[in-house]
């Protein structure tokens, strides 16, 4: 079985393609670019085409198929009463699935199962990131307070991130939203 | 309580009515409260709105009826209440193809530049080397108006010249590299073609069809049923973003609201050259004005006439080289919903049309016609070839189009 993974994001087809090399006789081709798609697509003539629903190329790529049904090739999206579940879970993972008229139905379903735990681990990879990303500008801003307040009333840094904690706690918001409000107001008054 | 939808759309500057809506107020004003899904192609909108992820959809409105009809994946009902609004889209020309059929600068007449492009197209497939142009959605208006214009120029779409997909934001790239020889689009993208210089625009698709409809707002049937209070109170509150996108004094705002990243992420000046009517046509020149580009709110431009649907069915019959069927035509008629529109505003004093359905391009000067409510007037829709549809007899119609 052939399967094209059309993906922009080259780490994402990545750990794709790692998931769905455990499967047995398959062979597996990644396409990160937007140009010369079809041609590509063509010269590959794949059984199962993977694309990620954020992908421009989508509606290029439907019409593809939809001319190719015509011609030779019938592909269509994995869809027939019985597979609603099974996209349903992959329109959720975010990614959707166009299979070669004929293939039996119980492989695609490994292959599917497959690519939708791998986009899953790459969305939580991603959250995780995006988590972590956030943390640390949280912490670059209470920084910045504590060197504000350290400088303008010529106190410690403990005794200036403890002055933030005692406000945060009094008006029962987070440390980091106090330390926000303290670097606006001082970029409002001229503060670098 | 407040009722809470989930809106599916593409970045182009007619998704501008739920989103103003949504911005100024008005969605809240009404007692629903909105949130947006943004994505970069019609096909992601469709499989979003149809396996839950929204609500309803910003869509092209054929894409609604083909969905229904099951062209290309099984078929599901799908029913609009409400037309986001008509035409905004424009035919942009390579500078080379633009430079020996039209005239630059201006907007073509439509007969003139059709038949220097017939000539055109027959001496490029004569060489081989057929004219391309993009569309952006097999199943999409612009489709449809571009096919409409060439085959009553004496063009076969897809004999004489070869329509291919390009999705909205590489239509000037496709214009730069030469894959496509021009494209029907919508905006920003023809003016964002012209921009760069690698695009001229040459004919607004309201110089086709002066009330053509466009995009819609879709929902899956059973949740339209499902929800109908947030339905109608959502089609309140875009008929008061309406009223607010047409007036004059809210047009640079609602340009800054709709460039910024989450909606449409482009040039507020381009997005005001088509909110205000006025485009660049060529790089570098002075804006032309052509009234009525988009056409979003007046003469109850959202009324989902049932003939429209009716008219988008024939189109999707004779470019699909697919037969006639009666119950086909039933089941894209019922998509348009009317009676959704007259009751979410039957109470608000807003204009209602007596009629649920008109002849299409029938309409030659200021007519006005009777209305359920308000006072109605329509003013000149007709088809650039003249012709009209008349939704009681779609085979005849069908018929005459063959015959050319």
């Amino acid at each position: 079985m052939r399967i094209a993974i059309v993906d922009e994001s080259a780490s994402r087809a990545s750990i794709i393609e790692e998931g769905l090399a455990q499967l047995p006789d398959i062979e597996l081709f990644v396409l990160t670019e937007r140009r010369g798609l079809l041609a590509r697509i063509e010269e590959i003539a794949p059984d199962v085409v993977l694309i990620d629903l954020g992908n421009p190329s989508r509606d290029v790529l439907e019409e593809y198929f939809t001319v190719s049904r015509v011609v030779a090739r019938p592909i269509a999206m994995f869809v027939d009463e019985s597979d609603e579940e099974a996209i349903g879970a992959s329109i959720d993972a975010g990614v959707s699935v166009y299979v070669v008229d004929g293939l039996a139905s119980n492989r695609i379903r490994s292959v599917l199962d497959l690519a939708v735990r791998r986009f899953n681990a790459f969305a939580r990879l991603q959250s995780d990131l995006a988590e972590a990303k956030g943390k640390l500008a949280e912490r670059e801003t209470v920084d910045k307070a504590k060197r504000i307040l350290m400088q303008s009333k010529g106190v410690t840094e403990p005794e200036a991130y403890a002055e933030l904690r005692r406000k945060a706690m009094s008006s029962s918001r987070r440390i980091v939203d106090i330390a926000e409000a303290v670097v606006t107001a001082h970029e409002l008054m001229g503060g670098e | 309580m407040t009722e809470h939808l989930t809106i599916g759309f593409l970045p182009l500057v007619d998704a501008c009515l739920p989103i103003l809506a949504h911005e100024h107020g008005f969605a809240e004003e009404e007692g629903v409260a909105l949130s947006f899904q943004r994505d970069v192609s019609w096909a992601t909108v469709l499989d979003r709105l149809l396996y839950g992820h929204s609500d309803a959809a910003h869509l092209i409105a054929p894409l609604a009826i083909a969905t229904t009809l099951g062209r290309g994946r099984p078929a599901q009902p799908l029913a609009t209440p409400f037309v986001l609004g008509l035409n905004g889209n424009a035919i942009t020309f390579s500078p080379e193809l633009a430079a020996k059929v039209a005239e630059p600068g201006k907007l073509s007449d439509p007969v003139r530049l059709g038949a220097a492009l017939a000539d055109e197209a027959r001496a490029r497939a004569a060489a081989g080397k057929r004219i391309r142009f993009g569309v952006v959605h097999r199943y999409s208006s612009h489709n449809y108006m571009l096919r409409y214009w060439l085959a009553a120029s004496g063009i076969r779409p897809d004999e004489d010249v070869e329509i291919v997909t390009v999705a909205p934001p590489f239509v000037a790239d496709a214009l730069e590299t030469g894959e496509v020889d021009g494209a029907c689009v919508g905006e920003p993208w023809n003016s964002a073609a012209v921009q760069r210089g690698v695009g001229v625009i040459v004919l607004a698709t309201a110089q086709i069809w002066r009330r053509g409809v466009e995009k819609v707002l879709a929902f899956r049937a059973p949740v339209l049923e499902a929800r109908r209070p947030a339905v109608e109170a959502l089609i309140r509150a875009m008929r008061k973003a309406g009223a607010h996108f047409v007036d004059q004094a809210n047009w640079e705002a609602n340009a800054e609201i709709l460039s910024r990243p989450e909606y449409l992420g482009s040039d507020p000046k381009l997005i005001l050259g088509a909110i205000s009517d006025r485009l660049v046509l060529v790089q570098g020149a002075e804006p032309v004005q052509y009234h009525d580009f988009m056409f979003q709110h007046r003469e109850a431009a959202n009324f989902p006439w049932v003939s429209q649907a009716q008219w988008l069915y024939t189109q999707l019959l004779r470019w699909d080289h697919t037969p006639y069927s009666a119950e086909d035509a039933a089941a894209a008629a019922r998509v348009f919903r009317p009676d959704v529109y007259r009751s979410a505003l039957i109470q608000t004093g807003d204009l209602l049309p007596g009629a649920s359905s008109k002849v299409e391009g029938g309409v030659g000067k200021l007519t006005a016609v009777t209305a359920q409510q308000g006072a109605m007037v329509l003013s000149k829709d007709t088809f650039f070839d003249g012709r009209t549809f008349d939704p009681d007899d779609l085979e005849r119609y069908l018929e005459s189009l063959r015959r050319g």
